[in-house]
């Protein structure tokens, strides 16, 4: 597992990908916060935060595009698949690596958090909890990423399909509004992933909320898993 | 309980005395949506043997190597590798095989040697890393190329490589799916020359559509069209099935008809086929007979003064057994 996830991670740098990806999220977290803080003269973060929220939907599909697509492809997932590993290390290890990617771009707000602390003193904890928070959102986003990448071979489809996604389920809340029925509301109000990123970047951590985008990241990854397992059978 | 010491006794005087099945299928089916790709297909090769299987292309050589390999399922029949069935416990089963598939699984942004080392912790073989992909680089000639990444390759090594990697680990048994193509013909001895050495210590299936390769370097051949096993022998003996006759190529100089009947009233000539005039005045027979004749016809022709050019006796080739076997089943299927 560890070896897949060297090599995974390691690909994300021996290709422009991984320097595209990271250098445009520290663009926006850069401009966002100069807007923000530097420019209204504010110490707290919590709109960038907010703000970043629709980046993120941008930057995931990215990362995750290329996970399985290209191993099926290039035909290298035979190799993966034929070895002595099993399909959930396979799809655990892709995860593991994605998630690390966007680890590396979510420093951007240390960096920030740092360079805020020089003029003033940072709410060091709300920086953290939000940091924490867009870690379990982005690892949903990431997992809903690698399930549309097992299921086709073209890596820009998967990117555009993940987008879509993506920005369907985070406007759940500006839709429901337009329904007047109810159950529907409810339902598009439950699985709404704005609302409840919202929550965290004003520092409401709930439990619910983080169980939900737990439940969500675990539940595609194991409709990733059924995907390739489910090949075989075909 | 009290048995279980007795049984490990056991099990190695086993080992030594049964000649050891390494590879068991097992009636293989495999539907491809309403498709039947394998129908039935069952066999086995023990410890040490080189399997050709042989077919024309979508006969289902690939898809039978996929399922050995764990890689497609089989819609029923089993695979044991070295007495492990391959979806009971396949991670087991499939530490015990090195695969080469039809397209070499390789990551183009990686180097060679970078690409090597990802497969070793991959199969998580238990030797030392450095020495053992050296080694393994050495036996198919990539040293040269390690640091090199895999994208600016041509065919030959990219193929090589992809022979490297099914070869990490030492694993008991080799699956190589047309191990040659896309080499040229000093690199194809060199492939043949070492899968040949591979066979003394390790079970080997490859396959290819070319005869003379698998003529070349295996034991066992299994023909195989439209998913079913038309043939399976032994190299030597299949060459030898059609030889209840022997047949030879002449080339006498004469008169046709006359040569024709002369030849046809030697004592146990079957057949007598006139192939045309090959040049002026000189024509080339083909003389199908129960037992060796070459004296007798040569005692007939010395009676008269037509002379004989040349006289050459043909061995059925393995093409010719191929190509009876596998046009003749079609024929029969097209007239059922």
């Amino acid at each position: 597992m560890s070896a897949i996830f060297k090599r995974e991670f390691g690909s994300y740098f021996s290709s422009p990908v991984g320097y595209a990806v990271l250098a445009a999220y520290m663009f926006f977290s850069g401009i966002f916060f100069y807007v923000q803080c530097l420019f209204l003269g504010s110490s707290s973060m919590t709109m960038v935060f907010q703000q970043m929220f629709f980046i993120v939907l941008f930057v995931i599909p990215l990362i995750t595009m290329r996970t399985f697509s290209e191993e099926k492809r290039q035909k290298t997932e035979q190799a993966l698949l034929t070895a002595p590993v099993g399909v959930p290390s396979i799809v655990g290890a892709k995860f593991l690596s994605s998630l690390a990617m966007f680890a590396l771009c979510l420093c951007s707000y240390l960096i920030e958090g740092i360079a805020l602390s020089f003029m003033t003193q940072p709410d060091w904890s709300v920086i953290i909890g939000n940091v924490f928070a867009m870690a379990i959102l982005g690892s949903s986003f990431i997992a809903m990423g690698l399930f549309i990448s097992s299921l086709t071979e073209s890596a820009i489809v998967a990117a555009i399909v993940s987008f879509v996604l993506n920005v369907l389920i985070s406007i759940m809340d500006t839709i429901s509004g337009t329904v007047s029925w109810d159950v529907l509301t409810g339902i598009t109000n439950a699985i709404s992933f704005q609302k409840k990123y919202n929550n965290f970047s004003l520092g409401l951590i709930s439990l619910s909320d983080v169980v939900f985008f737990v439940s969500v990241t675990f539940i595609f990854l194991f409709l990733t898993d059924r995907v390739i397992e489910r090949r075989r059978w075909a | 309980m009290s048995n279980i010491p007795n049984s490990s006794f056991l099990i190695p005087n086993l080992k030594k005395e049964v000649y050891f099945i390494m590879i068991e299928v097992k009636d293989l089916t495999k539907y491809y949506v309403k498709n039947k790709a394998l129908d039935h297909v069952s066999f086995s090769l023990k410890e040490g043997e080189i399997l050709g299987f042989l077919g024309p292309n979508g006969a289902g050589k690939s898809t039978t190597m996929n399922i050995i390999t764990g890689y497609l399922s089989s819609d029923s029949g089993s695979v044991k590798i070295d007495g492990i069935d391959i979806l009971e416990e396949p991670k087991e089963a499939k530490k015990r095989i090195g695969y080469l598939p039809e397209q070499p699984p390789l990551y183009n942004d990686m180097t060679v040697q970078k690409y090597l080392e990802f497969m070793f912790k991959l199969k998580k073989v238990r030797l030392p890393m450095k020495e053992h992909i050296n080694s393994i680089c050495e036996q198919v000639k990539i040293s040269d190329v390690k640091e090199k990444i895999i994208k600016h390759l041509s065919k030959g090594y990219r193929q090589r490589v992809g022979l490297a990697q099914a070869l990490l680990g030492d694993p008991p048994v080799l699956i190589l799916d047309e191990p040659t193509v896309g080499l040229d013909p000093i690199q194809i001895v060199e492939i043949r020359r070492l899968i040949r050495d591979l066979g003394k210590q390790h079970t080997v299936i490859l396959s290819s559509h070319l005869l003379s390769e698998v003529q070349a370097v295996c034991d066992k051949i299994l023909i195989i069209n439209h998913g079913k096993i038309v043939a399976d022998e032994l190299t030597s003996s299949i060459t030898q099935t059609g030889s209840s006759t022997v047949s030879l190529e002449l080339i006498i100089e004469g008169r046709r008809q006359t040569v024709h009947s002369i030849l046809q009233k030697v004592d146990g000539v079957i057949k007598v086929t006139d192939k045309g005039e090959c040049e002026r005045g000189c024509y080339e027979f083909r003389v199908d007979s129960r037992r060796d004749v070459r004296r007798l016809i040569f005692r007939a022709f010395a009676k008269t003064d037509f002379s004989i050019l040349s006289m050459r006796p043909v061995e059925q080739s393995l093409e010719d057994i191929y190509l009876d076997i596998i046009t003749g089943k079609s024929d029969t299927e097209e007239a059922s």
